[in-house]
């Protein structure tokens, strides 16, 4: 099988691997300005999400069930999210920006704020996802999915459980075989998790230990991927890959021989929230429909298409067990209790932790 | 007759006023704004403030960048030897095919065009990985080769190791001369087309053998042709940015995918756009380079 039939349909590899066509996709809606009706708004929403991130018939139900028509575009990486906001709204209503993007755009002024009184299934989200540093009080962003980041590897190839971040960081067992993620921060920070540091905060004095570390490792590594680890790992191209749990758990179901694992030292969370940007033409269909995605059966159809795992404690409730019980999707509390989301720094520390991986890999 | 002077005037101006109006609207405008973002700073989040200030130049030649700089012209360097090495020879073939045959040939050397880079991209991707086809077939004759040997009683093979073709600077420069290669021919054949035939006679006659003729009289006057298709390779592969973000390895990476890190992770937008525009006085450089060179052949003399 080729790469392309063999790529899981997920949100975080498919556009980001056709990057500049992503730009093409049509966005016929945006920018038109809404005839503001007397007493209400226009039947119309732009919603702004990633690929393959949506129920079968999920927008479909939503105009069935309010008469509002739902524009969906696509975005592949929250960078592209940000540029495309970053000159001013051009007419998105709802936006699914990542935990720390949240942090970001609501320092930059660009997400309103939500009215709780009209997201009455609030009550459905697990209270665990309440009141999260990134947002406290969800004033501004509800949880739509979360994602861990561990290791995926193939268990013929591999000698036993590779439970550490040593296995893929600090190790030439593997040599050849290992691929990282590419993204900049994420690698800093877990490289700071495994020499037993919190993801954030990490100290300036630390940076040069991490750098060496990696740039020692570097011989070992096959691959950075840009978020298609569970490709490389599935075509037999590496055997052990840093990726997300939800990734993994897609090219499972078709290769029982490959395996999810969250290393003990603890990993990075990852959030995808429901927002609103700043100057959404039509705020009540936003809140209408960010409150119908959050409904139990709404929440459980969409989770049944893209299997990530969802923080909506009553679509969790419909789902089938092998769902539920799925210790990939699921990891144990005490797993869940090591990990931490990656806070926002500031803008010099998103230079500071490029510059790091660029030396990196051309050292 | 002065009348008809200003009325030729107008519809060259008329002619001229749309293209015109498209470069700079969609070419000189864009570029003099990111030429000014390259003379800024990141004011908060979402601002850029145009300072004047020259420190994004100044990081852009630190002997980090500068070694990205480098590595990124010695690739797209390489590449174009390789592909002046493989394109002389099919240009020179396709001079002297025969005339129906020529168009066949030009159609197939134009053909990759048709489909999409990326998707050619990950065809190689299929090709080159390590389940991928080289490898798969290279098994199955290693695997026959055993089997033959064990029939006649020799030792058999041992098992088979797969070739490491994909993830590494290898690829890339495969992916880069694959993708590059009608660049090249093209040019070079539009220039040994021209070539005056009476000329390789008269050296064939006078006593030069085929090799000497070629280097002799056939490279000499082609030079202009080469010029162009070595530009016209070297530029797109100085700023490749997808065939080393697909199929290279860890030490793959190019000065192209620094930039768009800049721009889009790191979201520093003067300091992407800085390193845009020494990549882009590089182009002019050889750019002038060739002008150089083109004014020095006997053709452009004569």
């Amino acid at each position: 099988m080729t790469t392309l039939t063999r790529r899981g349909l997920n949100r975080r590899s498919l556009l980001t691997a056709t990057g500049a066509a992503a730009i093409g996709l049509t966005f016929t809606a945006c920018g038109a300005k809404p005839k503001a009706a007397p007493g209400g708004e226009e039947p119309k929403l732009n919603f702004y999400n990633w690929d393959t991130y949506i129920g079968e018939t999920t927008l479909a139900d939503f105009r069935k069930a309010t008469g509002v028509d739902v524009n969906m575009s696509l975005f592949a990486t929250n960078d592209e999210l940000f540029a495309k906001l970053k000159a001013g709204n051009p007419g998105f209503d709802v936006i699914v920006p990542s935990n720390e993007f949240v942090t970001r755009m609501t320092q930059a002024g660009m997400l309103e704020p939500l009215d709780h009184g009209k997201i009455p299934n609030l009550k459905n989200i697990d209270p665990a996802f309440l009141n999260p540093d990134y947002d406290p009080g969800r004033k501004y962003s509800m949880p739509y999915t979360w994602l861990l980041m561990g290791i995926g590897y193939r268990k013929s190839k591999v000698d036993g459980v590779p439970d550490s971040w040593k296995w893929v960081l600090d190790s030439d067992k593997y040599k050849g075989r290992i691929a990282l993620v590419s993204e900049a921060a994420d690698l800093v920070r877990l490289g700071a998790k495994y020499l037993g540091h919190s993801v954030n905060g990490v100290p300036a004095d630390m940076l040069p230990r991490i750098e060496q570390m990696l740039i020692k490792q570097k011989p070992f590594v096959k691959a950075f991927h840009d978020d298609n680890g569970q490709d490389l790992l599935a075509s037999g191209e590496v055997d052990l890959v840093i990726e997300f749990n939800g990734d993994i758990a897609q090219v499972m179901k078709d290769d029982p021989d490959l395996d999810f694992v969250v290393p003990k030292e603890g990993t990075l969370i990852n959030s995808d929230t429901l927002c609103i940007p700043k100057g959404a033409p039509r705020p009540n269909n936003a809140h209408a429909f960010i409150n119908y995605l959050l409904d139990a059966q709404a929440g459980a159809a969409i989770t049944r298409k893209i299997l990530y795992p969802t923080p909506n404690a009553a679509a969790k409730a419909l789902m089938p067990e092998s769902y539920r019980e799925n210790k990939v999707i699921f990891p144990p509390a005490d797993v869940m209790a090591r990990c931490e989301y990656g806070a926002f720094e500031g803008a010099e520390k998103a230079s500071l932790y490029e510059e790091i991986i660029t030396r990196v890999r051309a050292a | 007759m002065e009348q008809s002077w200003k009325q030729a005037k107008a519809v060259f101006a008329a002619a001229l006023a749309a293209p015109l109006a498209w470069l700079v609207v969609f070419f000189v405008a864009p570029m003099v704004i990111v030429w000014a973002f390259s003379f800024g700073q990141n004011q908060g989040l979402t601002e850029i403030a145009i300072s004047g200030t020259f420190h994004n130049y100044a990081r852009a030649i630190a002997p980090l960048y500068l070694q990205i700089f480098l590595k990124s012209a010695w690739v797209a360097g390489l590449t174009t030897a390789l592909c002046l090495v493989l394109g002389f020879p099919v240009a020179l073939a396709i001079t002297f095919a025969a005339d129906r045959a020529k168009t066949w040939l030009l159609l197939l050397i134009m053909l990759p065009f048709w489909t999409n880079l990326l998707i050619r991209t990950y065809a190689l991707i299929a090709v080159l990985r390590t389940e991928g086809y080289v490898n798969m077939g290279l098994e199955w004759l290693w695997k026959g080769g055993g089997a033959l040997a064990a029939l006649v009683g020799l030792k058999p093979l041992g098992a088979f190791q797969p070739l490491e073709l994909l993830h590494n600077n290898f690829a890339v420069v495969l992916g880069l001369v694959y993708v590059h290669l009608p660049f090249m021919v093209l040019p070079l054949y539009a220039a040994l087309d021209r070539l005056d035939r009476s000329l390789l006679e008269a050296s064939l006659d006078l006593g030069a053998g085929h090799l000497r003729t070629l280097l002799r009289v056939v490279v000499p006057l082609a030079l202009p042709g080469i010029a162009s298709g070595v530009l016209i390779t070297f530029i797109p592969a100085l700023g490749a940015y997808l065939t080393p973000d697909l199929l290279g390895g860890p030490d793959s990476q190019m000065i192209a995918n620094v930039i768009e890190r800049q721009f889009k992770r790191a979201n520093d937008w003067p300091f992407g756009a800085a390193l845009s525009f020494v990549l882009m006085y590089l182009t002019f450089i050889a750019v002038a380079i060739q002008a150089v060179l083109a004014k020095r052949t006997p053709e452009a003399r004569g």
